[in-house]
């Protein structure tokens, strides 16, 4: 299946009953998939939006209802989305968005890139909040990292987005999905908005006049982050238990980079991967644990240098990080890659004991 | 409606219109079923009054949210509560498409021929002539357009059913307004689609007026421009 049907499919499994969506290129095949997927259900809804704003605000509203509620886009149309990923931060409703990064910025082009990294991972709309950023590097994660937005999303009351660039979205790989679950099983939601029917009426709002009353929200928003960092931040290893060299990517970039590595291995080099799996919250206690054996980190990204920020962030000076990346959707090699790892490691004696 | 200190300026039609959508909802008896959608804007507040569920909208975006919430609550009467700067500016575009759609809500527009909230800059209604902070010495038809004629403009798609122009300046305007608002959630509650009350409505903070001369502007120079009738109506 296509990487953009894979998380239509998840997405249905995982309970979601209303998609709203408007047509950009590299995620068409996702509105497409959800339009006769949610028609095949009883209780399904799709809308063909007429603008990206229109969506997420459709979400925004499906959300209050209590549905677990999902839009996708690419990155010119997540721009616009980011009004109403806000409000949903700010209103703690949950809801998973879907990015297919192409080129940017402005209007770029359309071939696989990761350019919204910064855009993703430090919240995007206005106010302070942040999103729940998970990102897919193969066609089975793209499937398993559904199920966890919804599961997230519900849990913490908050955005989830699923950060996959166009090559992960348009590539064909096997997967197998989890069984569909059962929607009268999904944990109980007793704040949504379906009248004041025997109870007391509820309000869902973002607007908070008094300053005061302000701050605590903010205060509350960031608890909420913090247990969200403990709980969640995942990431994966590769080749790292006698790694004296580290390449730090995710996504697209990550997958290229095992390519680069092992051909740095077959040259006997102690090479290892570190992907991150959440890009917020940042996987950086691991990055950090590792910093003590390794002295050198090669971050790759599809852009010009923005995940490297985080790198140094979590590695706060203590090992050298060095930068490798092409934008414009340029998508490097393997070999590319095994290139730059080994002139690096060279070049910091790394083959001396 | 809930007991809740009072925000509306003296002479406000927002306080009429409250009242008048939650007397129909009573009567109608379906307030343990009804959600509201205000909007940013003065109205914002609503959710302070109205004693059922209610779900802020971001600007301009009402007729989207509520649609959101209607298409996953189809048995739930979804209403939204927008000014003419949320409704026929930033969220001409969300609205227009509702409409078309077909959706089956209800949209109460408020009509005030200014931004009220903001302080009382031009809005996509304010007339012509009319001062605003940001029309000096008047809108002015070269530099800052004309009014615009929201209710028309979503007449002639195709999903709107019902869509009838009305104002609170008068004992025989409110209770003609009230008819109206019953008429539209009626027809939502028979699942016929996309129904709209515009009402004007008195600013008299806004167009610098006591409470009485605005009420008397409204039938001078408002319904000048935007006539009081049924603009739409399937039903008949």
């Amino acid at each position: 299946m296509k990487g953009s049907q894979v998380i239509g499919e998840a997405a249905i499994r995982a309970g979601c009953r209303f998609y709203a969506g408007y047509p950009i290129t590299p995620q068409n095949a996702l509105p497409e998939f959800m339009s006769s997927a949610m028609g095949n259900l009883e209780d399904g809804t799709f809308i063909q939006a007429e603008s990206e704003i229109a969506a997420i605000n459709m979400v925004l509203g499906a959300s209050m209802a209590g549905a677990r509620a999902m839009t996708s886009s690419s990155s010119p149309g997540i721009s616009l989305k980011q009004e109403g990923i806000s409000f949903l931060a700010a209103s703690e409703l949950p809801a998973v968005i879907v990015n297919s990064m192409r080129g940017g910025p402005g209007l770029g082009n359309i071939a696989p890139s990761q350019g919204d990294y910064f855009q993703a991972t430090r919240g995007g709309g206005h106010g302070d909040y942040r999103t729940i950023v998970l990102a897919p590097a193969y066609g089975q994660e793209l499937a398993d990292l559904t199920r966890k937005a919804f599961e997230y999303a519900d849990r913490y009351r908050t955005p989830v987005m699923i950060l996959a660039d166009g090559m992960m979205t348009q590539m064909m790989e096997p997967v197998i999905f989890p069984d569909p679950m059962n929607l009268t099983e999904l944990p109980p939601k007793p704040w949504v908005l379906n009248g004041a029917n025997g109870r007391p009426s509820r309000i869902i709002k973002s607007l908070i006049l008094n300053t005061v009353e302000m701050e605590e929200h903010n205060w509350k928003l960031a608890r909420k982050y913090e247990i969200i960092s403990r709980e969640i931040a995942d990431a994966e290893t590769y080749m790292t238990e006698d790694a004296k060299f580290v390449v730090v990517a995710y996504g697209t970039a990550a997958r290229i980079a095992k390519g680069g590595i092992k051909r740095a291995r077959e040259m006997g080099l102690k090479v290892g991967l570190l992907r991150p799996v959440t890009l917020w919250p940042f996987p950086e206690r691991v990055i950090r644990e590792m910093s003590r054996a390794v002295k050198d980190f090669l971050v790759v990204e599809m852009n010009t240098g923005q995940m490297l920020d985080d790198v140094k962030l979590s590695l706060e000076g203590r090992s050298n990080v060095h930068f490798y990346g092409r934008p414009g959707g340029i998508v490097s090699t393997p070999d590319e890659i095994a290139k730059v790892i080994s002139s690096l490691y060279y070049r910091q004696h790394l083959e001396e004991d | 409606m809930k007991e809740a200190p009072f925000h509306y300026c003296p002479g406000c039609g927002h306080s009429i219109i409250h009242r008048l959508v939650a007397e129909v909802i009573e009567e109608l008896g379906i307030g343990e079923k009804t959600i509201g959608v205000p909007p940013a804007g003065c109205a914002v507040l609503a959710y302070d009054y109205f004693d059922i569920d209610m779900g802020e909208a971001p600007h301009g975006r009402g007729a989207a949210l509520a649609t959101g919430l209607k298409r996953i609550l189809p048995d739930k009467i979804v209403f939204s509560y927008q000014g003419d700067g949320d409704i026929a500016a930033i969220g001409t575009a969300e609205t227009i498409h509702a409409a078309n759609r077909g959706e089956n809500i209800t949209v109460i527009f408020v009509n005030n021929s200014c931004y009220g909230m903001t302080g009382g800059q031009m809005a996509p209604t304010t007339l012509l002539g009319q001062n605003s902070t940001t029309t000096p010495g008047g809108r002015d038809k070269n530099r800052d357009g004309t009014p615009i004629d929201l209710s028309e403009m979503l007449a002639i798609t195709r999903g709107a059913v019902y869509i009838e122009r009305t104002a609170v300046n008068s004992i025989k305007n409110i209770r003609k307004t009230k008819k109206a608002i019953t008429k539209a959630f009626k027809i939502q509650m028979a699942g016929l689609g996309f129904s709209l009350v515009e009402i004007l409505s008195p600013c008299p903070t806004n167009w610098k007026m006591s409470p009485v001369d605005a009420c008397r502007w409204i039938d001078d120079s408002v319904m000048q421009t935007f006539p009081l009738k049924v603009i739409k109506d399937e039903t008949s």
